[in-house]
């Protein structure tokens, strides 16, 4: 858990001075291996006023021919294919009969006021069943638990490979076994995989904030109690890349946006890594946090 | 507001001095002068890995920006100990390219360069030293302890990708790949002497706590929180796999010997049992790297040859570890992936989907009177090279007479001369050749005289590892001496004369005995 001393969500020119000095250490890497780190926010209240918040809410469409999920092939596990009901696809392209995005990662980008420090939140599940991460994306915050469980009685490895935090790699040969972990420095996107099962793959997106979402079956998101102001927003699709928006959050209101995706971004870079924000409150661009 | 912004200017017109300042803060004059000269050549003098030697090894260098460190005594994801580091240094990572340096450095020198490795990444400024694991000590190995450990290795299904006999071909070792999404090798756990992070027990265990990070080999430590095995059975499985090695690394011997089996029968069978008492002589392989595509990346790391003969036809088993019978669907990915990666060193692959595995038993067509042999790879024009050539496709071997490496003739249907057998069984292949030592055909082969050494080589191709045409394992020359049988009178004679003289003996000391026995009265 990275933090720096005496103030996680520092203003803009405070954290720069803290990354010049190269304080950035506190208790350690450990946190993402070690799984004991005590989420940092977690006694600090909401900073954002329930009652002058507002909302983000929209849909994530795809235009085009829809790839056929490709098959996977899991004779070699006979408990996963039953589990599976023996039909189980890729999740990397879900697009439904009227062209809803499934399993796209929205969050605020850029906009929102640094100096706000927001409780960890619960933890959130990354489970593995039918030799399937589920969910495949996954959102936290920084310093927001992690619980990795391995619901099938097969083995797993859980291989993340973060590029601004540092990954790990356990092993889970048994059902029932979990751990928990986080990550301290925001990153977009942090793969996970399986190695025994090459088709297992998620994707963690870690955030400074809590304003994340991954779009559902219905390629549906929605984020509450955002300060009212103005955002970008961006979202991550892992073969089609990202799109941004800008959007005007009022007091009390609910925001809509769509974003979509179509077929002629299939094959663009994936943007993987850091999160660079720019600070509305500041004017400036950096890095939500030093890195570690 | 206003000085708060002219605050965050000053402070960005301030960044780069500070942080440059940083960044150089812990690099240590001294290491990188030895890193440049040493070691940039593989991992780049930015540290990345990419330096020009990097394109012809599999494993790539280690990329030090990323403090991904494969030996350590620190816990998956954790950074590594200054020992730690300095260990892989001193001993280097056997089965890849990297050295050893204990001997070519001053201790000053390594030291040295483990603080400019970690000048290399920022995690190391900002994280604080990694905390130990802490690791028992080494059981005494016991059969009971094999036994268990053979149990646990199947329960936590490290068969998955060391497959069950432990020569790498699980189900899942097709699609493994490292940190950079390179394809990977699980470790072949029969040859202890190249594994990746050290072979002795300590070694495995430490390997099983820790995981190996970068690559699919993951951390089993939290087992023991969860209660599925105890640490100490931890040392079982340790035990469990360092058995499957040889007690020592297989030494290299020139002369492969072929008993006599005098009056009895050749084994037919490459699985025959009688083999199991053969000699085996232990072949190092290495990459083509001389013609041109070359191949740095040979899957085929060594044979064991065993040989036997009657006198009227020699028998000659090869068998090495290859985790697939070529040409495997689902092994094709896996092929490609490795021509892409090996590929942009030298192009002109000529492997194609479907190549099979090979093996090529070569010899002189004719016996050199001197030291001259054939160039080792498949003879030239003035000498050229007479082979047994097998093919998993076509699963029989042929005769042919070569003349530079894949200029390889087929004899004639009618001079076909040898025979072989081959089975593929938990990634190893058995290869029986069998051939008369005397041939019809005395000019187009080789005829093999007994009470003289012949030359051989040997030449492997794995096709599920995008090898094909040049691109092989090959041996340098060793020799094949076939042993001349001697006639048994020739132990019996001297057996005979000195059980005579022992019994001859004995009775004249026990007379001599018996005598004194019976004169008494001479105190």
């Amino acid at each position: 858990m990275l933090e720096i001393p005496g103030n996680r969500g520092l203003v803009a020119f405070s954290s720069v001075l803290a990354l010049i000095a190269g304080c950035g250490g506190g208790e350690a890497s450990s946190g993402a291996a070690s799984g004991d780190q005590p989420a940092a926010g977690a006694v600090v209240e909401h900073p954002v006023d329930a009652a002058t918040a507002g909302s983000v809410s929209g849909t994530v469409t795809f235009a085009g021919d829809v790839p056929a999920p490709a098959a996977i092939d899991m004779a070699d596990e006979p408990s996963c294919q039953e589990e599976t009901g023996g039909n189980a696809v890729r999740e990397n392209v879900v697009v439904g009969s009227g062209g809803e995005l499934a399993n796209v990662f929205v969050y605020v980008k850029e906009g929102l006021d640094s100096s706000l420090e927001f409780p960890a939140g619960d933890p959130v599940v990354l489970d593995q069943r039918g030799c399937t991460y589920r969910p495949h994306i996954v959102g936290l915050s920084m310093g927001q638990l992690l619980t990795v469980r391995n619901s099938d009685d097969v083995l797993h490895n859980i291989n993340a490979t973060p590029t601004e935090n540092r990954g790990f790699n356990r092993s889970q040969p048994q059902v029932g076994m979990e751990f928990q972990t986080s990550f301290p420095t925001p990153e977009v996107m942090i793969p996970v995989r399986c190695d025994v099962h090459g088709w297992m793959d998620a994707y963690v997106g870690v955030t400074p904030h809590p304003y994340h979402a991954v779009s559902d079956a219905d390629g549906m998101f929605a984020m509450d109690r955002l300060p009212p102001g103005d955002y970008v927003l961006e979202a991550w699709h892992e073969l089609y890349g990202t799109a941004t928006q800008s959007v005007t959050v009022e007091q009390g209101g609910m925001t809509s946006v769509t974003f979509e995706f179509n077929e002629t971004m299939a094959g663009r870079p994936v943007p993987m890594g850091p999160v660079l924000v720019v600070d509305h409150a500041t004017g400036t661009m950096l890095r939500t946090t030093p890195r570690l | 507001m206003m000085g708060n912004r002219a605050l965050v200017l000053a402070a960005f017109l301030l960044l780069p001095l500070p942080l440059a300042a940083q960044e150089t803060g812990n690099e240590d004059p001294a290491g990188k002068v030895v890193y440049d000269r040493w070691c940039a050549g593989c991992h780049g003098t930015d540290g990345r890995g990419e330096g020009p030697g990097a394109l012809t090894m599999l494993p790539r260098p280690r990329d030090f920006t990323r403090a991904l460190y494969q030996v350590r005594t620190t816990g998956s994801g954790e950074l590594p100990t200054d020992d730690d580091i300095m260990h892989v240094i001193n001993v280097g990572m056997p089965g890849t390219a990297m050295p050893g340096w204990e001997d070519l450095l001053s201790s000053q020198e390594r030291e040295s360069l483990v603080t400019y490795l970690k000048s290399m990444s920022r995690f190391f400024n900002s994280t604080p030293p990694p905390a130990q694991l802490e690791f028992s000590n080494a059981p005494r190995v016991s059969d009971a302890r094999i036994a268990e450990g053979a149990e646990i290795y199947e329960q936590v299904e490290c068969s998955k990708c060391h497959g069950r006999a432990g020569r790498a071909d699980g189900t899942s070792a097709p699609t493994q790949k490292d940190g950079s999404d390179l394809p990977i090798y699980p470790a072949n756990l029969t040859q202890n002497w190249r594994f990746n992070g050290g072979g002795t027990v300590e070694d495995i265990y430490r390997i099983l706590r820790t995981g190996l990070d970068g690559t699919p080999m993951a951390s089993f430590s939290d087992l023991i929180d969860a209660g599925v095995i105890t640490d100490d059975q931890f040392w079982s499985l340790a035990h469990y796999v360092r058995s499957l090695s040889p007690e020592e690394p297989p030494r290299i011997r020139e002369v492969i010997t072929a008993a006599d089996v005098g009056e009895g029968e050749l084994p037919t069978s490459p699985t025959d049992e009688r083999w199991e008492t053969v000699d085996k002589f232990y072949i190092p392989l290495v990459g083509q790297i001389v013609v041109k595509p070359r191949w740095f990346n040979p899957r085929v790391q060594n044979l064991w040859v065993q040989a036997l003969h009657d006198s009227a036809d020699v028998a000659m088993l090869v068998s090495w570890s290859d985790p697939s019978r070529s040409p495997d669907e689902e092994w094709a990915p896996f092929a490609q992936r490795i021509v892409e990666t090996m590929g942009p060193k030298d192009k002109g692959s000529t492997w194609a989907p479907g190549a099979p595995d090979q093996l090529v038993v070569q010899f002189p067509l004719t016996l050199p009177t001197g030291m001259e042999r054939p160039y080792f790879l498949q003879g030239d024009a003035r000498r050229p090279a007479y082979m047994w050539s097998w093919r998993s496709d076509h699963d029989r071997a042929v005769e042919m007479v070569a003349r530079g490496l894949g200029t390889g003739q087929e004899q004639p249907a009618s001079s076909q001369q040898v025979s072989a057998e081959a089975t593929w069984a938990d990634g190893e292949w058995r290869v029986l050749f069998r051939r008369s030592l005397a041939t019809p055909d005395s000019t187009a082969d080789l005829q093999l005289p007994r009470a003289t050494v012949v030359p051989v080589a040997f030449q492997a191709w794995d096709g599920n590892n995008g090898e094909a045409g040049n691109q092989a394992a090959v041996s340098t020359w060793y020799f094949l001496a076939l042993e001349e049988s001697v006639p048994i009178t020739v132990f019996i004679t001297p057996l005979a004369a000195f059980l005579l003289t022992a019994v001859l003996g004995l009775v004249v000391v026990t007379r001599a005995q018996r005598r004194e026995e019976e004169m008494p009265g001479r105190n």
